[in-house]
């Protein structure tokens, strides 16, 4: 028993790999059907959203780019398909230039699967650079930062954007991220213009925003790919709901279960690793 | 199973095996994708950024429109190509001293608002308001690790008599913090490679029914 302990402890990492591979692949191949149960960050947010008048106002920031796109573009799909579905106008902004693209992607799906109407339903403002002057000047006039959205079409002949001035307007910011970028949201949009704010980011810097949740800085939040899983899964029990099945998405969803077979390998690896460790250092002594 | 048709996901789904090539050993087909990479990135933020940035709210107003207040800000900007030559290279103190200036004065007072008052208030505040729930308990532990950490981090007194079970209990409560993170980074790295297994299987190969 030692020796099979001590001979998998020190397994090549080929073959570790190969298991990893394999835990990760079957899941999505043949899918487990998990239940994706709201956290508390969720579901405030959702709940908030899901809350607004017809007609309201908020703000997505996607700033991010492919890098960490599998955590954060799920959110981003599904933000924009809830607020279309209540009727919440999602303005789409991006401090990082290649956000552009990720949003528009996310948009288009939107278009073809809820029949949202551009300019009308939704509005894409595109990238500006220097994120503090862009997230302090939306405070005084989004004009002034965006006279036009991403295709050049200004912003004063978009119906969407008719009553939207400055964060007053707005009823809620969502800034999705895989850096600190949503700090910065909160320094320059909640401490000067006192706007909801609330943030998507990936798991890696999730820990790092918990804080501000206990403040009430961030009225909700979306952690990493489980954060985007439960999002996307209540987004497509509103639209099965609506009979709108075919619109629904499944990318973090599944992605989710592989990633909870792929932690459960994880700790049967660190356990098995441990116990070879401990059992190599005893027949050392001896 | 649907193979795709489309080229671009096609170069999409190679340049990802190029990046994944790196887990037998450093190659040159990885060395190229990795290269690509940050060629094809630093191209799309510069357009990006001129197009949307250095055009409209610089050169178009300074050069189209004659506003030549926009003058101070060019030159700014153009001391920052000063760098390029050791001789002149001290002119870009003059933007950096600019930048750190305006970027100090409006982020400190909002930054120590935002980070350290707000947070202080709300590491007591919870206290009396949630005395006969379960959130006291909560409450409770964030105002013990709070101070517990803090102090673990006071090294103006040796460690030792009173402050050590005080230490002590704040390394329990970085050591879960950091078993949280550890958890949390698992996470992330795991996305990472679910994501791209999702795109080469569904959108390449298209033996992902699920996926459109």
């Amino acid at each position: 028993m030692r020796d099979f302990f001590i001979k998998l402890a020190s397994l090549n990492r080929t073959v570790i790999y190969t298991i990893i591979t394999i835990g990760v692949i079957t899941p999505l191949v043949i899918p487990l059907n998990l239940k994706q149960k709201m956290s508390p960050p969720t579901e405030r947010l959702y709940q908030y959203i899901d809350t607004l008048k017809p007609g309201s106002h908020i703000l997505i920031s996607t700033d991010y780019d492919p890098s960490t796109m599998p955590e954060l573009q799920p959110m981003t799909v599904a933000l924009i398909k809830h607020a279309v579905m209540r009727r919440v106008i999602p303005i789409v902004v991006s401090l990082f230039p290649q956000g552009v693209a990720l949003s528009l992607d996310a948009a288009q799906k939107a278009k073809e699967e809820l029949n949202a109407r551009p300019d009308t339903d939704y509005v894409i403002l595109g990238y500006k650079p220097g994120f503090s002057a862009v997230i302090l000047g939306i405070g005084e006039d989004i004009r002034k930062i965006f006279p036009s959205n991403y295709s050049g079409i200004p912003i004063d002949s978009i119906p969407a954007m008719k009553n939207v001035k400055t964060y007053k307007d707005i009823a809620l910011s969502i800034s999705l991220s895989g850096s600190s970028t949503p700090l910065a949201w909160v320094t320059y949009a909640y401490t000067k213009y006192n706007e909801k704010l609330a943030c998507g980011v990936t798991a890696v810097s999730a820990a790092d925003f918990y804080p501000y949740l206990q403040t009430g800085q961030f009225i909700g939040a979306l952690m990493g790919m489980k954060g985007a899983a439960e999002y996307e899964y209540q987004v497509n029990k509103l639209l099965k709901k609506r009979k709108l099945g075919a619109a629904r998405s499944f990318f973090a969803i599944r992605g989710m279960e592989a990633n909870s077979i792929a932690h459960l390998l994880i700790m049967l690896f660190i356990v098995i690793g441990n116990i070879g460790y401990f059992l190599m250092k005893k027949r050392r002594e001896v | 199973m649907h193979i795709s048709a489309n080229p671009w996901v096609w170069i999409a789904a190679i340049l990802t095996l190029g990046i994944f090539s790196f887990l037998y050993k450093d190659n040159p087909f990885f060395k190229a994708t990795e290269h690509i990479f940050i060629g094809v990135g630093t191209g799309y933020g510069f357009v990006y950024t001129w197009n949307n940035g250095i055009w409209p709210n610089l050169l178009k107003p300074l050069f189209v429109n004659h506003h030549y207040l926009y003058i101070i800000p060019f030159i700014l900007g153009l001391m920052y190509l000063a760098v390029v030559s050791p001789k002149i290279s001290y002119f870009i103190r003059w933007p950096f001293a600019f930048l750190l200036g305006v970027g100090s004065g409006l982020s400190i007072p909002l930054s120590f608002r935002a980070s350290l008052i707000e947070q202080i208030k709300y590491t007591i505040l919870p206290y009396p308001h949630h005395i006969k729930t379960i959130l006291f308990i909560n409450a409770l532990l964030i105002l013990i690790g709070v101070v517990t950490v803090v102090l673990y981090f006071y090294f103006s007194v040796p460690h030792k008599g009173a402050m050590r079970p005080i230490t002590r209990t704040g390394i329990i409560f970085l050591m879960v913090g950091f078993g949280a993170s550890f958890g949390f980074t698992i996470m992330a790295r795991f996305s990472l490679l679910v994501g791209r297994f999702e795109f080469l299987l569904g959108n390449w190969l298209g033996i992902l029914p699920w996926l459109h």
